[in-house]
């Protein structure tokens, strides 16, 4: 049986820094080569090397969504995730979505229906919604909230997110109702 | 967190190899707990080994009816598949019934078997904790312990082991296939998970630098009398206080063969065969089935803030066993409680 605890080992303690290296990441559609330890997780380096603020640290530890982003496509959480794993992957953030001149869909549902107090959460849930839509799982407002329930909002705007998520996902004709 | 290495492993034989080379190195699949163990520094692999892009990643049928599940197929992949819906959807139910919908998508099933207890103090290192530090004691009696074990615990340890999956892989018995520095073996699912007995620190029975491939499910799949439910402190994205998975085959009223495990409640997902065989020949009512929960806790023993577990887990058995008998919960995009 395998010990699964797994340390460096004893003798030779933890292993010099390694250098950092040139990872190629495909962001918001440019490739950018960023100079990252293998430890950076794809949060730290979204928002520390490749200056993308607008994906935001909540709890660093998978529980709250927002460090929500799209890989290839999906929605994963950005902080339990190593920046080095996602070489030549697609990766969209908040920025990707749209810009101020240009909302999104979900990101005008969102001002439309004041689904925010501080804002903090708001880049996750919307890249979390956008993750929903790409799976097109979600038929009823039960399934949307299941499905967006990796998303916390300390502020509790719970509702106004329901209705903008519910919004968008009935004018893409994926509601039931 | 702290200065490691890291590689991609390109193929089974060289993610073998390399995690071989490297004293004190892990796999890392999806990261979901690997990663988060480490910004703890609860684990400290001096190396990754990525095996998260290996082509392990198919679902794909078997010449004896049943269904490979790669190792490397994320839960969400899983858990839609379509044959997964269609055979298995106690599987489909269970998985989605885990983490959320941003976890499941990075997360892997080999990595979901892997996955460690969520014990408070084996993530807090200011603590002893057997399972982290052999030797060093159990926080955990005579502690806070409301998320702990009631069945098959020991003296050395009270964790639980926390996956949703595994409960319903648990009742539906798959082998699970590794592959290692000493070649390739199939594990009996029931076989893979252990007890913590004297040795908590081991979670299950895989070898050093062994790599799980597949889990290969059986052609039985229960997919017209099941179960799985899930109660929780809060109504999603939350770990089981106590969980269920039935499975039955039933002949008008009589149940003619039944699988039930329960998760939350032990070190390994609990199967429980001398229950199966009480259900056995029975007829589906309300009589056999609280004799039967009343059966599965007869030897659960609490620790304190856990103790409403034994009745939590007697009151679920009976409401999943019936509901298996109505037959009513179906595969679905979502998990909405198995009402
Ligand atoms: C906030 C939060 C909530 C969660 N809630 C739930 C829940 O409600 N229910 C639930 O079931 N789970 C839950 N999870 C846990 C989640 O399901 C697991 O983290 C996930 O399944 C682990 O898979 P991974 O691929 O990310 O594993 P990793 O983190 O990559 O690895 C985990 C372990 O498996 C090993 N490993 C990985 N792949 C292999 C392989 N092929 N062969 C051998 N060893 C391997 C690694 O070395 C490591 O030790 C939750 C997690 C978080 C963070
Ligand atoms: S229950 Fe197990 S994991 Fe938790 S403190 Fe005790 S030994 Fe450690
Ligand atoms: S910061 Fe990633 S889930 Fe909270
Ligand atoms: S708007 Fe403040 S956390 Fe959601």
């Amino acid at each position: 049986m395998s010990q699964l605890l797994t340390r460096a080992p004893a003798s030779g303690g933890l292993p010099a820094p390694v250098p950092t290296g040139p990872v190629r990441l495909h962001i918001n559609g440019e490739t950018q080569t960023l100079q990252l330890a293998p430890w950076t997780s794809l949060l730290d380096a979204l928002r520390e090397y490749a200056h993308l603020t607008g994906t935001k640290k909540g709890c660093d530890h998978g529980q709250c969504g927002a460090c929500t982003v799209l890989v290839n496509g999906r929605r994963i959480n950005s902080c339990l995730t190593l920046a080095v794993m996602h070489e030549d992957d697609d990766i969209t953030t908040i920025e990707g979505l749209g810009t101020p001149d240009n909302l999104s869909p979900l990101q005008q549902a969102f001002v439309d229906h004041d689904a925010f107090q501080c804002g903090y959460c708001t880049p996750g849930q919307i890249c979390s919604a956008q993750g929903l839509l790409n799976e097109g799982r979600a038929h009823s407002e039960a399934e949307i909230k299941e499905l967006m329930s990796g998303n916390l909002c300390r502020c509790g705007a719970y509702v106004g997110i329901l209705d903008a998520v519910s919004e968008v996902a009935n004018s893409q004709g994926e509601m039931v109702k | 967190m702290y200065p490691f290495t890291y590689s991609r492993a390109t193929d089974v034989a060289d993610a073998v190899r390399d995690k071989a080379g490297h004293d004190g190195s892990a796999y890392v699949g999806g990261g979901t707990n690997l990663i988060d163990l480490m910004k703890m520094n609860v684990e400290q692999p001096a190396h990754l080994v990525n095996v998260a892009k290996l082509p392990l990643a198919k679902i794909e049928d078997l010449p004896n009816g049943g269904l490979r599940l790669g190792a490397t197929a994320t839960n969400s992949d899983t858990a839609w598949n379509e044959q997964v819906k269609a055979r298995y959807p106690l599987l489909n139910q269970a998985i989605l019934a885990g983490a959320s919908p941003q976890l499941r998508n990075a997360a892997t099933n080999g990595g979901n078997l892997m996955q460690r207890t969520r014990c408070y103090y084996f993530y807090d290192l200011a603590t002893p904790c057997n399972k982290r530090e052999p030797g060093s004691g159990c926080s955990a009696i005579g502690g806070f312990n409301r998320i702990h074990a009631i069945l098959g615990a020991s003296e050395a340890c009270i964790a639980t082991h926390p996956s949703d999956m595994c409960v319903a892989l648990a009742a539906l018995a798959p082998t699970v296939r590794v592959s290692g520095p000493q070649g390739e073996r199939s594990i009996a699912f029931e076989d893979f998970h252990r007890l913590p007995g004297d040795h908590p620190e081991f979670d299950n029975t895989l070898a050093e630098g062994e790599l799980i491939t597949s889990l290969d499910l059986p052609e039985k799949g229960f997919a017209k009398h099941f179960a799985y439910l899930k109660l929780r402190d809060r109504h999603s994205y939350a770990f089981a206080l106590v969980s269920v998975a039935v499975g039955l085959e039933m002949d008008g009223d009589t149940i003619t063969d039944a699988r039930l495990a329960l998760g939350g409640v032990a070190h390994k997902p609990w199967r429980d065969h001398s229950a199966e065989a009480l259900l056995k020949g029975q007829h589906a009512t309300a009589e056999t089935f609280g004799r039967v929960a009343a059966h599965v806790v007869a030897n659960a023993v609490g620790q304190g803030s856990n103790d409403f577990k034994i009745e939590l887990a007697r009151r679920a058995i009976v409401r999943a066993l019936k509901q298996a008998a109505e037959g009513k919960q179906e595969a679905g995009d979502v998990y909405l409680g198995g009402q």
